[in-house]
């Protein structure tokens, strides 16, 4: 009996081995057959409008194409839990979809990953394609200088305020703050004048994922004289003093109660609330936010009347007024072809359908989307649809984009970390800085970050 | 002892050396086939995973980006970057106090205490009881989680009712947020301590109780001198099973807080989550979950030790 214990243990081991080798090996078979498309695409409750043109295209593609079919996987969740479902489906090859609603900033991390196809082939034989703008064609580029996918459309960012709560604060309705100061000397007017109103939403929790990195910190820090990632050298920035006074504005407006509770601002659907409960409902008077927010109040679900008389526009100043005066963030979503699509060429028509002029103007005018086909930005159907466009297009001279690199989504989870640490008083702006700056070296080593 | 009682060598036996115990030991290997179907499974659906997450902890994978594709072997990287990281001893900190506070004190605790209701108490009021607390318990975790928020949440149940009596609740998901997930595990995992007490209460006999009770024992004297020792082995065997599951909690605490506000209810499941799928730091999350086994173990270890006596005497 002893001697013989190891030589099973030893078969038992044996089996698992060639078990788990076949696991490792199984995965060559692909997804689906060739004749179907899957869609890989993100709908909330808020978001229907991407849904709604995704339908459109694939009646269209099923009817143009006979045999072939269009599979639409809608991915129910909010933004930050779709990258990671997205990850997880693409991670294997059974799994992963033939067309992905790709964001800008997960480009070049997806197709270093190996889970897009570069397209320029098909590309090439597309008449649209010049169409699009420089700044969108950019958006697809990955780090091999080859092209991911195909934008949707772009937008900016800025200050939303109500103008009801200003007049009724005594501030004034065309307001135009031109520094930091300004916009917190408003939110404590308001606080004064309008109790029950929460004064100022700027994102700052984790669970409000990218919102938090770019509607928020970045909208701040791209107005200080320090930078996230230096372009020239290629280099991250660590110890910056605008870092610090980025975390110091998020101190100011969470200690003196300026920014929402931590129960709302900490929540997953801080973004859904402020667009359909507190900008609408009069309880909140300003908003940095996203150029898309009034898609939603012109049409459908959350609709509502009059918002154009309510809602007031303006650029975010930059930390003291310092060039170019305002700031603004750009980002937008593309379509790109899966790595792992049995038939790259159908599911890339199938992305020339859902983004051909008509549909792209679906699309930009429904989701408030500053459009990039010139054949839509000029047209009357377009530029006569939301009365917020003319206002959001005029900030793409001073915008800026993320730092486009492999590394970048992980370092926005660090920033969402220093954000809400100060938000939630567990560390000063300096202790939080000083948190990220370990962090950021531990993900790009230390010969790739300065000191700011 | 198998060798010894090998079978004679057989009609074609040559008379090689080692030949009988080959014999011998095909014997044994035929006797333990019915283990093997066990052995494999356990094998794919324990060993398996375990093994690739050793594996996995040793690599620098990542969600996306090129360490997707070909992660490298960092060798024991994680381990010493979690255990100089803060935040990693902050979350063993606090799964400590959850485990502690939700399971050892209070399931095994409330579920002693309404045993013994249940037992003797009014019969009706028992089964009223002893009900509803298994209704906690049934409810799958997912709907218990969204319960139990609804009920903490800033304008839920909990604040409304207190606003009846004319008080103003906290915030209680943001101010406390450790306490509300511990009575939330608490509400959801009594009934298990319950059924397991009421079992082995039931098994105490009767007329021990009872000469103690003429001796003049109180009844306070009766629940220590007399229960509690009768039902120690059933005290062990439910810590361990309470312990093991609330180190494993992961759906409870993700809903109601999603470990924050900051990281201040991030017990070790919610850190290597957060540090795998929202970091995008699949080996360094894979380190914590690893770590997280291996308390464990830890765990199991030292009670399988307390547990041992009972079972020899």
């Amino acid at each position: 009996m002893q001697r013989t214990r190891p030589a099973a243990l030893g078969a038992a081991a044996l089996s698992l081995g060639i078990v788990l080798a076949g696991c490792g090996s199984g995965s060559s078979s692909g997804s689906g057959d060739t004749n179907t498309i899957t869609v890989a695409y993100q709908r909330t409750a808020q978001f229907t409008q991407l849904d709604a043109v995704l339908k459109k295209a694939a009646s269209e593609y099923e009817a143009a194409n006979p045999g072939k079919k269009v599979k639409l996987t809608a991915i129910e969740a909010e933004q930050d839990q779709y990258f990671t479902k997205l990850a997880l489906m693409n991670r294997s090859p059974s799994t992963a979809p033939d067309v992905i609603y790709e964001d800008s900033f997960q480009v070049r991390s997806d197709a270093a990953a190996g889970y897009l196809a570069p397209i320029d082939e098909q590309l090439a034989g597309w008449s649209d394609w010049s169409q699009f703008d420089d700044v969108a064609k950019q958006a697809g580029l990955g780090d091999d200088k080859k092209t991911y996918g195909v934008s949707m459309g772009t937008d900016t960012r800025a200050l939303f305020y109500n103008k009801d709560i200003f007049e009724k604060a005594g501030l004034p309705t065309d307001w135009q703050p031109k520094t930091w100061d300004d916009v917190l000397s408003a939110a404590r007017t308001i606080k004064q004048k309008a109790p029950g109103v929460t004064p100022i939403n700027v994102y700052a929790g984790k669970a409000a994922g990218e919102a938090t990195s770019m509607q928020g910190f970045e909208m701040l820090l791209y107005g200080t004289d320090s930078t996230l990632y230096d372009d020239s050298s290629q280099k991250w920035v660590t110890g910056s003093q605008g870092f610090k006074d980025t975390l110091g504005f998020y101190q100011t407006i969470f200690g003196e109660k300026l920014a929402p509770a931590l129960d709302v601002a900490l929540d997953a659907t801080v973004g859904s609330r402020v667009a359909t409960e507190m900008l609408p409902k009069g309880e909140l008077a300003i908003a940095l936010d996203g150029s898309w927010l009034p898609g939603q109040w012109i049409e459908g679900d959350n609709a509502w009347k009059g918002w154009e008389d309510t809602i007031g526009f303006a650029p975010m100043p930059t930390q003291n007024g310092q060039a170019p005066g305002s700031v603004s963030m750009s980002g937008g979503w593309l379509l790109s072809v899966g790595a792992n699509a049995k038939d790259k060429n159908a599911a890339f028509d199938f992305i020339k359908v859902a983004l051909n002029r008509e549909n792209s103007l679906k699309y930009d005018t429904e989701n408030s989307q500053i459009a990039v086909r010139k054949d839509v930005a000029s047209d009357d159907a377009y530029t006569s649809y939301n009365p917020s466009f003319e206002f959001f297009s005029s900030l793409v001279p001073t915008t800026n984009f993320r730092p486009a690199t492999p590394d970048y989504s992980q370092i926005s989870g660090n920033i969402q970390v220093a954000a809400e640490s100060v938000a939630t008083g567990s560390a000063t702006p300096d202790e939080a800085a000083k948190t990220y700056d370990e962090g950021l070296v531990g993900i790009v080593g230390q010969d790739k970050v300065q000191g700011g | 002892m198998s060798t010894a009682l090998a079978p004679a060598p057989s009609r074609r036996d040559r008379g090689g050396p080692g030949r009988g115990a080959a014999t011998g030991g095909r014997r044994t290997l035929l006797r333990l086939l019915p283990l093997a179907p066990g052995v494999v499974l356990m094998g794919i659906f324990l060993v398996g995973p375990i093994g690739y997450a050793l594996y996995g902890s040793l690599t620098n994978a990542a969600l996306s980006g090129y360490r997707a594709v070909a992660p490298e072997f960092v060798g024991l990287d994680n381990y010493t970057q979690l255990f100089t990281s803060g935040q990693f001893w902050k979350s063993v900190w606090l799964t400590l106090v959850f485990v502690v506070g939700s399971a050892i004190v209070g399931q095994n605790v409330l579920g002693m205490a309404l045993a013994l209701l249940v037992r003797n108490g009014p019969k009706r009021l028992g089964s009223v009881v002893s009900s509803l607390v298994v209704t906690a318990w049934v409810l799958p975790e997912i709907v218990a989680a969204f319960t139990l928020y609804a009920f903490f949440a800033t304008d839920g149940t909990l604040n409304e009712m207190l606003g009846w009596l004319g008080l103003d609740g906290p915030t209680w998901l943001i101010t406390f947020p450790l306490l509300t997930v511990i009575l939330a595990n608490v509400w959801r995992g009594t009934a298990f301590s319950m059924m397991v007490y009421s079992a082995a209460l039931a098994e105490v006999p009767p007329d021990l109780t009872e000469a103690a009770e003429i001796d003049g024992a109180g009844w306070w004297q009766r629940f220590t001198r007399i229960t509690l020792p009768m039902v120690r082995r059933a005290i062990a065997t439910n810590m361990m099973l309470t312990t093991l599951q609330t180190l494993g909690v992961f759906t409870l605490i993700w809903v109601m807080t999603g470990g924050g506000p900051g990281t201040q209810s991030s017990t070790l499941p919610i850190l290597a989550f957060q540090q795998a799928f929202k970091f995008a730091q699949v080996g360094y999350g894979t380190a914590i979950a690893t770590v997280t086994l291996m308390v464990g173990a830890l765990f199991a270890v030292v009670y399988v030790k307390v547990l041992k006596p009972e079972v020899d005497s």
